[in-house]
């Protein structure tokens, strides 16, 4: 008796314990939701549940045309990014995951180190390079500029997958006389179907929320991406911000990424420890 | 298969074409990796020996440490150095912690792991940028629920300037910094926990030991490496913090850390090369961590060749 007693007050203990976890992580997203929807008269009132919900703020977010520009930037960015990161590193993956030859610890050795780089230290000499290439305040500079961040941990995470791939189908394919772009493109890439699906999730996610490079690089309101113009957002007067507005502009842009995790979330969490960072 | 002798003079010519086509294979990510890194960096440590500023890259002068002898006489670099040190050596310990617990937790086979998963993603993938608006919204002083809430309880009686205050603003971007990556501290140690010899902690179940021993003599010497690398990680990480200092210091000096400052000298003031100057020496404190964390790697490094 006194054991089952023991094993109930164990499990309420876990499950508060989960409560108290789970509280922790959504509470201010909700609070967020909550004042996106409130009024500004009701702005400031701390009620948990908003008594009355008006749309205001999310009506005046679309009309606000540099917010639909940076949401429309801020997309094309983040997919280019995913995809050009994908296609550069499924090529390297390969002889990195299968293949011996001599310097393939030093180019592994290399990507983890730039995973170290803080952010800042490239700024200036990617500065002199996006005005050489004359790609100032475009598109083209933040994808220039995101692959240092998406390059290297896409690079590693590949490679580990491709590794536990069976040497026998690798076998079976050069013995039916396949070449190595064969190989990759219609024996591997199927088998990795899941892992890119993770890997360009994970490049897509990081460009998405990018702040140092897309602050430094975009100068119109036109060419910012959301996190800057949400950054950047400020009223009429620099006291009072227009905290509706940015709940709602914050709930949107967190919106799709929300769904995508909750859509994902195994691939998600096997991505992200597959990837260099394990012990 | 050895007498197959054909086969084995074919081999060493099909070995020899594929040691070009490693590096075909290799090449535009060597070539990323230097135009996006190498060439930049290098590039900026050299601009760390100039006067160079925004509007002239070009037509620059060699000055030598001149920048380097100034960033040290100045105290706002020393600040921000202390600054910087003071959010990594307190927030990446308390998301150890934390994000042992969640680990241990979604580690757990229980009803709901899945949803517990994903609400557990939730603050990781909020953009930075929006996690540091919603907390300034709610550490705001005048209306921010916090306030309001510790009110209410009579914690206390006055508002508190979470934001406003220069200390207080310090605990604010360490209250944030943990909220936002405990989540992905917690995956790292739960992939360390899943790589654990799952039957010790069945046995240790079915001897019913209690859960604190369980977990001071199996998990965490089991798991010291796991939590040293991912602890290295998380330490180069909050060294380079940036977003949430940005937004949450609302521009001033008190609070910066070594990357705001760097990046306010090389585009606010326009002067990149006492900017890219300070970034280098950024680069030099991480320097000595990445070589940890890639020594730490290396076991995995040999692994993988």
């Amino acid at each position: 008796m006194v054991w089952k007693y023991k094993k109930i007050i164990k499990e309420i203990v876990f499950y508060s314990v989960c409560l108290i976890v789970a509280f922790c992580c959504l509470f201010p997203f909700y609070w967020a939701v909550v004042s996106s929807f409130r009024d500004s008269s009701n702005l400031f009132s701390t009620e948990l549940l908003p008594s009355k919900i008006t749309f205001d703020n999310y009506k005046e977010v679309f009309s606000d045309v540099t917010f639909g520009c940076s949401f429309l930037n801020s997309g094309v960015v983040a997919v280019c990014t995913a995809l050009l990161t994908l296609a550069v590193c499924l090529f390297a993956a390969y002889p990195l995951a299968r293949a011996k030859f001599r310097g393939k610890k030093r180019f592994l050795m290399a990507a983890l180190g730039v995973t170290t780089l803080p952010h800042v230290a490239v700024l200036s000499g990617l500065f002199e390079l996006i005005r050489f290439l004359d790609i100032y305040n475009e598109k083209s500079a933040l994808i220039l500029s995101y692959m240092i961040i998406t390059v290297p941990f896409t690079l590693w995470t590949l490679t580990n997958f491709m590794r536990n791939i069976p040497k026998e189908i690798e076998e079976a394919a050069i013995m039916d006389g396949a070449s190595r772009y064969e190989i990759l493109t219609k024996v591997f890439l199927p088998i990795l179907k899941p892992a890119i699906v993770t890997t360009g999730l994970l490049a897509f996610i990081a460009a998405w929320n990018e702040f140092l490079f897309a602050l430094t690089f975009t100068l119109t309101n036109q060419s910012r991406t959301v996190p800057v113009s949400l950054a950047l957002f400020s009223g009429a007067s620099q006291h009072e911000l227009p905290w509706g507005l940015i709940m709602a502009a914050s709930v949107l842009v967190t919106l799709p990424l929300i769904v995508l995790v909750v859509v994902f979330q195994r691939k998600i969490v096997a991505g992200l420890t597959a990837g260099a960072i394990k012990g | 298969m050895k007498f197959f002798h054909p086969q084995k003079f074919k081999k060493r010519q099909v070995s020899y074409a594929a040691k070009y086509l490693n590096w075909l294979f290799l090449t535009p990510c060597l070539l990323t990796l230097i135009i996006c890194a190498g060439w930049p960096l290098i590039r900026t440590i050299s601009f760390g020996f100039t006067d160079a500023t925004l509007d002239n890259l070009s037509d620059i002068s060699f000055v030598g440490v001149d920048n380097f002898v100034a960033i040290a006489r100045d105290q706002d670099w020393w600040k921000a150095v202390l600054n910087t040190f003071v959010i990594a050596i307190v927030s990446v310990p308390l998301e150890t912690i934390f994000g042992m617990v969640i680990a241990l937790i979604l580690h757990r086979n229980f009803k709901g792991r899945g949803w517990m998963r994903a609400i557990v993603l939730v603050p990781w993938t909020i953009p930075t940028i929006v996690s540091a608006r919603m907390w300034a919204w709610m550490l705001n002083d005048s209306y921010g629920i916090i306030n309001d809430l510790l009110i209410r309880m009579s914690v206390i009686k006055e508002p508190i300037p979470w934001i406003a205050s220069n200390a207080l603003s310090i605990v604010s971007i360490i209250l944030v910094d943990v909220w936002k990556t405990t989540p992905y501290m917690a995956l790292l140690l739960l992939a360390g926990l899943q790589s654990l010899p799952q039957d010790c902690f069945e046995a240790a179940e079915v001897d019913s030991i209690p859960f604190r021993t369980t977990f001071k003599s199996i998990i965490l010497p089991l798991m010291k490496p796991t939590i040293i690398v991912a602890m290295i990680f998380r330490t180069l990480d909050a060294v380079r913090i940036f977003d949430l200092v940005y937004i949450l210091s609302s521009g001033n000096n008190e609070n910066a850390t070594m990357s705001v400052y760097s990046r306010r000298f090389l585009v606010d003031y326009a002067d990149v090369g006492y900017g890219s100057a300070a970034a280098t020496v950024l680069l030099f404190f991480v320097a000595f961590l990445s070589i940890l964390y890639i020594s730490f790697n290396q076991k995995k490094l040999r692994e993988m060749s």
